[in-house]
């Protein structure tokens, strides 16, 4: 039975995501000690909110520099939402601010007015299908039992942007606008959408996770 | 393309039980919430709300054990009001399982609480749940307590405000037609809707998939409530995704969850 550390940063509601894994199959840890940061097996970085608040949770628990050396083992590493988000190098939200920089690229605002011109609901919330960016294949990735438009449950205000077309996993469109909806660098993989939330679709993602 | 519209179960709580009213009077009880919860889960429901329309402290035990065994097997977002008074008890909640907290009466006696909140767990948290009564044509009234005490505030402004201070969504009752089945006040979505730039959830009085038409295109919902006619059966989840697909209407397209 795989092992799975939950980072608890003070930051959203990690019974949920913790649910998820146990109904997967897996054991739980929640923890804020380094230590066990960075000997995980497989390690879950959850959090909603905002990008500022969820960086300076991890650096008032020390934990940037543990989930980098994680990161450098090429353990398997889920990011969800805005821990998705802290993944980048960077974020615009209320001033810039430094990220995990796991993942080369910045975080924007979702622009307030679709591709049409006309103004729509920010934060995006709802369920919505994601597709397969062209050059990327979802074979041996997290999405490998995902049919492309499969809907997951989204909600947020700000977007991923990775600088480079091989990171993206996964897109959605909110009214035209492309929205990051999954990345991978490497054993490295981050959803904006909730897996934790999505239904069978989601609980299908956590356990391709856990096979990785 | 325009956004998924969401399907929302609303259940109402009191005690441990799932009940029922017309226009917040005359509750019966209805049965277990979790099995209902359950249910709509394996129809494919979008999200579930409970509110608990007593809130009171002595049970508050009671809808907390409600939201932690609903986090055991159903894995949709899941929104909890009811009594929330303080930024404590909106973590109670939220550490309970719940992801979003529906607050209605503290926030209008303490505006601040809706900033408090939005701004210790995020905007996307804060539901601002309104119930609103039709006082002239156009003019809508800010109800608390479940539709029974008045509080002089229009609806718009409210919104507005609410908005303002960091609410994410906003949970829109109609005391008029909450319960009776016989439809959406469409007029009053349609106002909340284009007065503020978040989602509005459209609830009180689905009785058909007519009306389910209706809030979405006239009323510009950007989800929809329903109660009463999943609980007692007069439609099943599937009925509304079905109907809303063959009128247009985005909804979400996933098979339902068999598991």
């Amino acid at each position: 039975m795989p092992t799975v550390t939950i980072i608890d940063y003070g930051i959203g509601n990690l019974l949920s995501v913790a649910r998820a894994f146990e109904h997967c199959g897996a054991n739980i840890v929640l923890t804020d000690d380094p230590v066990k940061i960075t000997g995980a097996d497989y390690l879950v970085l959850p959090g909603v909110g905002a990008f500022a608040d969820g960086m300076s949770g991890l650096t008032e628990c020390r934990l940037v520099e543990p989930i980098k050396i994680f990161a450098a083992k090429e353990r398997p590493f889920l990011g969800i939402c805005l821990g998705m988000q802290l993944m980048l190098d960077e974020s615009d939200e209320f001033g810039a601010n430094e990220g995990l920089g796991l993942i080369p690229g910045k975080v924007v605002a979702i622009p307030t007015v679709g591709s049409d011109g006309l103004p729509h609901k920010i934060p995006h919330i709802g369920w919505n299908e994601i597709t397969r960016p062209e050059s990327t294949s979802w074979q041996n990735t997290i999405l490998q039992e995902t049919p492309e438009g499969t809907p997951f449950y989204f909600v947020h205000s700000f977007t991923a942007v990775p600088s480079q077309q091989e990171h993206r996993l996964a897109d959605c469109s909110y009214n035209g606008t492309m929205i990051s909806a999954a990345v991978k660098n490497g054993n490295l993989y981050g959803c904006q959408f909730h897996p934790e939330k999505s239904g069978i679709a989601g609980l299908n993602i956590v356990s391709r996770f856990l096979n990785l | 393309m325009a956004s998924n519209i969401r399907v929302i179960s609303r259940l109402d709580i009191k005690g441990p039980n799932l009940i029922k009213g017309i226009n917040f009077e005359g509750l019966r009880k209805l049965g277990d919430p979790n099995q209902f919860a359950r249910d709509y889960y394996e129809q494919g429901i979008d999200e579930i709300i409970y509110i608990d329309i007593v809130a009171s402290l002595y049970e508050r035990s009671s809808l907390l054990n409600i939201v932690r065994r609903t986090t055991l097997d159903v894995f949709i977002p899941i929104t909890v009001g009811g009594g929330i008074r303080s930024v404590d008890d909106a973590r109670e909640m939220l550490r309970a399982g719940a992801d979003k907290v529906a607050v209605n009466t503290a926030a209008v006696k303490n505006p601040e609480l809706i900033h408090d909140i939005s701004q210790k767990f995020g905007a996307q948290c804060m539901v601002l749940s309104i119930e609103a009564k039709r006082t002239a044509p156009g003019k809508w009234e800010v109800y608390y307590d479940n539709g029974r005490e008045k509080s002089g505030i229009d609806v718009l402004e409210w919104a507005q405000r609410g908005c303002e201070l960091g609410a994410g969504e906003i949970l829109l009752t109609s005391v008029d037609m909450e319960g009776t089945g016989r439809g959406f006040d469409c007029e009053l979505t349609s106002a909340v809707s284009r007065a503020v730039p978040i989602p509005v959830i459209a609830s009180g009085g689905l009785g058909t998939t007519d009306d389910f038409e209706k809030i979405v295109k006239a009323g510009q919902a950007d989800a929809v409530a329903i109660a009463g006619a999943l609980h007692y059966k007069k439609l099943t989840v599937r009925d509304i995704r079905f109907e809303a697909l063959k009128r247009g209407i985005h909804v979400r397209k996933e098979a339902l969850c068999q598991q």
